[in-house]
């Protein structure tokens, strides 16, 4: 019977790739472990292997098509005595993805499968009206902003592990080696505690080192440096030096890579006096509050998203686009409550707030941007305003960022409250593998909009 | 590829004149007498929570420090007032530091462990043991970026040396030539852990070996051998030839902090190693022998050295605490100046 290769998935978070280039033509016969394909994902060109043996029936997606889906048939394996009308029936539709069975409560669906491609609900805008925007991914927003203050300023340099020659174990930093060098792009060995203390020090000595770690959870190995040596020298030295550099790298669950890669970090951070926090959610915050990162004479934390990487979003054409930290963006105006998120949270506060308003609920929701410092006055006014308040992100809920806002909007607006602040977090558990227990395990757009109408209500 | 060395390096021969010998006299016995001063200000309620003294080792950063020019960096742990006075910093400075005046290093809100000067290039006073270890090796990096030929003093005592970011260090500092010179300060106790009671392979410096750095151990109570190595290590790396290890071996005389009984070791191999290797005596004997000093010099030099600790201490004991608004201050740094920017 003919087999049908299907497009893989080459990383956890690919929904998508381009057919690069066919290395077997019809007719070839085909060994296991043969090269059949290179294969191009957001992050890397890959080489797809052959897993059965037979021969190439029928190529069914020439090479050079772009957005090819995981799933989608791109040939047809014939095997030994079938003749080519064998492959004639088969459909280059991609294939459902095989459901597992589920388990007795349905999961909620997941939430990224529904957020809009490109997002463009400002309010508030960081740019002058009129601003010619152009659609940019995460990923290429922070690539530029780097290379825009690699450019002006000599003493930012970029190191980390596979910066360089590899162009970024998630392709953040691609092309950056091939235009500053590797005096100024360098690759590190496997020793994140060791490199960040590099780094630290190359700070102390007036450089303004940027570090990538692969993941913030490889960070754990190096969070001495970042806190003991970073954040609290200029207090420590009175004053006289300080290290001013950012550690960036994706920060959160990814998709089902399990409890140690998957871990929110922005409360641990966040609470830390010296160090400065940004947790972007859209490619205009990543570019701009890069830019600013670059130039904050501190240490500063920036959180990035691997599920964001890929995704699109309108970014100001402009020379020099910077976006100040500590100023939150009103992503949507609204009435009855007030959704205050940051980073991906703002995805399900998004999706919670187009459901809503189906059901005529009106929710403002607010993006942090950066959670040190925090903008309290733009989430209080706009308490002030709805009287009630959800607030959405993935970390853990012990000691989490909407905790803290809880308490401050107690202190500052308890009488304008009409019904408790309610908390949306990620589980209390380590994160799990199966897909059906990750799903629960974050946060969930059902979850938001339970939450806001508890408060409202309803 | 490091050369294997068995014995322990002393000094060939007198490296040095009579003047630098004096001064290297001096510059130790700076650092006992405050070192002595503190001890005793800790005792009185002056100095606080961790206090750190460098009795006995005091060769170590006066034999280093003639081998430094100007432009060199240096960093090491919380043990860390000998550094400072030995590369210049004032010790009424330091002296109110320790007892958390406003007049301090640091505003009086580093304390024993960490202060820092940018003007002599010391970068701490670090408290996490091992930690200033990849720092120096960074202050390195940052002179070798710009391109000038200064060397990196990184210090950490032989407790570091087990810590896995020291082998990290190593790795990355040779892979990329880093002008560093690590210099373990072996005085054979991690807090109240013999080395032989910690270590497997004792011989710290033949470490580097494992990642192609060079290195030495020296006799640490011979100022003159350290300068030697020194001048050494420093030539090494200011060719470009990357990193070097100095194992120094020494002693301390005080407990591994002020709270600390020393119940690991005898009083007898304490007094032993005073009565025969102190380092200090070992310069006077040298300078009275070879007849570049008499008495009269010597006590001449013992009562400035005397006049400027009380001086420290005085200037500690009345500079004020600093203002509680200092509590808000030096948190985060000012935007970059445009200019800069």
């Amino acid at each position: 019977m003919a087999t049908e290769i299907l497009m893989p998935a080459l990383s956890p978070t690919m929904e998508e790739g381009t057919l690069a280039k066919w290395l077997v033509k019809e007719g070839d016969t085909i060994e296991s472990g043969m090269i059949l394909a290179e294969i191009e994902t957001d992050k890397a060109t890959m080489e797809f292997e052959a897993v059965d043996e037979g021969t190439m029936g029928k190529i069914l997606i020439d090479e050079g098509t772009e957005g090819v889906k995981v799933n989608t048939p791109i040939a047809v394996l014939l095997e030994e005595g079938e003749d080519a009308s064998a492959a004639e029936n088969v459909s280059t539709a991609p294939a459902a993805a095989e459901e597992a069975p589920k388990a007795a409560e349905e999961a909620p669906a997941p939430a990224q499968a529904a957020a809009p491609a490109v997002v463009s609900a400002n309010l508030d805008p960081d740019y002058p009206e009129g601003t010619e925007m152009k659609s940019q991914t995460v990923r290429e927003a922070l690539r530029d902003a780097m290379a825009e203050e690699m450019r002006r300023d000599e003493e930012v340099y970029l190191m980390g592990e596979e910066v360089a020659e590899y162009q970024g174990a998630y392709k953040i930093s691609q092309g950056l080696l091939d235009e500053f060098g590797a005096k100024r792009v360098i690759d590190t060995p496997i020793t994140e505690h060791g490199f960040a203390g590099i780094a630290v020090g190359a700070a102390f000595g007036g450089l303004k080192p940027i570090v990538e770690f692969m993941t913030f959870n490889f960070a754990m190995q190096a969070i001495d440096q970042i806190i003991n040596s970073a954040a609290k020298t200029l207090y420590m030295s009175g004053g006289q030096m300080g290290a001013p550099m950012v550690f960036r790298g994706p920060n959160g669950a990814a998709a089902r890579v399990g409890a140690q890669h998957s871990q929110d970090y922005a409360a641990w951070y966040a609470m830390i006096p010296g160090l400065k926090v940004v947790m972007p959610y859209s490619a205009s915050d990543y570019k701009g509050l890069m830019k600013t990162a670059i130039r904050d004479p501190n240490p500063v934390i920036f959180l990035e998203n691997e599920i964001l990487y890929g995704r699109s979003f309108d970014v100001p054409v402009l020379d020099d686009y910077t976006v100040p930290f500590g100023k939150a963006r009103i992503w949507r105006e609204g009435s009855d409550v007030t959704i205050v998120s940051f980073g991906i949270g703002m995805q399900y506060a998004l999706e919670a707030a187009d459901k809503l308003a189906e059901e005529g609920i009106s929710a403002e929701v607010v993006d942090l941007r950066t959670l040190r410092p925090i903008d309290y006055d733009t989430v209080i006014a706009s308490v002030q305003k709805t009287n009630r308040c959800v607030t959405v992100e993935e970390g853990f809920p012990v000691g989490a960022i909407g905790n803290h806002l809880g308490a401050t909007i107690m202190q500052r607006a308890f009488d304008y409250l009409d019904a408790p602040v309610i908390n949306c977090t990620g589980k209390d558990v380590p994160m799990p593998y199966a897909a059906n227990l990750e799903k629960h395990a974050l946060v969930t757009t059902d979850e938001v909009i339970a939450a806001v109408k508890d408060v409202t209500y309803r | 590829m490091a050369t294997r060395k068995t014995a322990t390096k002393t000094a060939a021969k007198p490296n040095t004149s009579a003047e630098e010998l004096t001064a290297y006299y001096r510059d130790m016995l700076l650092i006992r007498r405050f070192e002595e001063k503190a001890g005793q200000l800790y005792g009185m309620g002056l100095i606080g929570g961790f206090c750190h003294l460098y009795i006995g080792q005091e060769a170590v950063v006066v034999g280093l420090e003639a081998a430094a020019k100007e432009g060199d960096k240096r960093v090491t742990s919380y043990r860390d007032h000998g550094h400072m006075l030995a590369c210049g910093m004032d010790p009424k400075g330091v002296m109110a530091e320790l007892t958390g005046r406003e007049g301090g290093y640091s505003k009086g809100k580093g304390g024993s462990m960490h202060m820092f000067s940018k003007e002599k290039h010391f970068y701490g006073g670090h408290g996490i043991v091992g930690a200033q270890v990849p720092i120096g090796a960074g202050l390195a990096f940052s002179d070798k970026y710009r391109g000038n030929d200064n060397v990196t003093f990184t210090y950490f005592g032989d407790g570091a040396a087990n810590q896995g970011q020291v082998a990290e260090t190593y790795n990355m500092a040779e892979l990329w030539d880093l002008p560093v010179v690590f210099v373990i300060e072996n005085n054979q106790y991690a807090m109240g852990t013999s080395t032989k009671r910690s270590t497997m392979s004792p011989s710290y410096w033949e470490r580097g070996a494992a990642y192609g750095i060079e290195g030495e151990a020296v006799d640490g109570m011979d100022v003159l051998a350290v300068k030697e190595a020194g001048e050494k290590a420093v030539a090494h790396c200011r060719a470009g030839k990357g990193p070097y290890i100095l194992e120094i071996k020494t002693y301390r005389y005080r407990g591994h902090s002020m709270s600390d009984p020393a119940k690991y070791r005898t009083r007898e191999e304490v007094q032993k190693m005073r009565e025969e290797r102190d380092a200090i005596e070992h310069v006077r004997t040298m300078l009275l022998d070879g007849g570049h000093a008499t008495e009269e010099d010597l006590k001449a030099i013992d009562k400035e050295i005397k006049a400027v600790v009380n001086e420290a201490a005085e200037f500690a004991k009345e500079s004020p605490e600093p203002h509680l608004d200092e509590l808000w201050t030096d948190i985060y740094a000012a935007e970059i100046p445009q200019e800069n920017a």
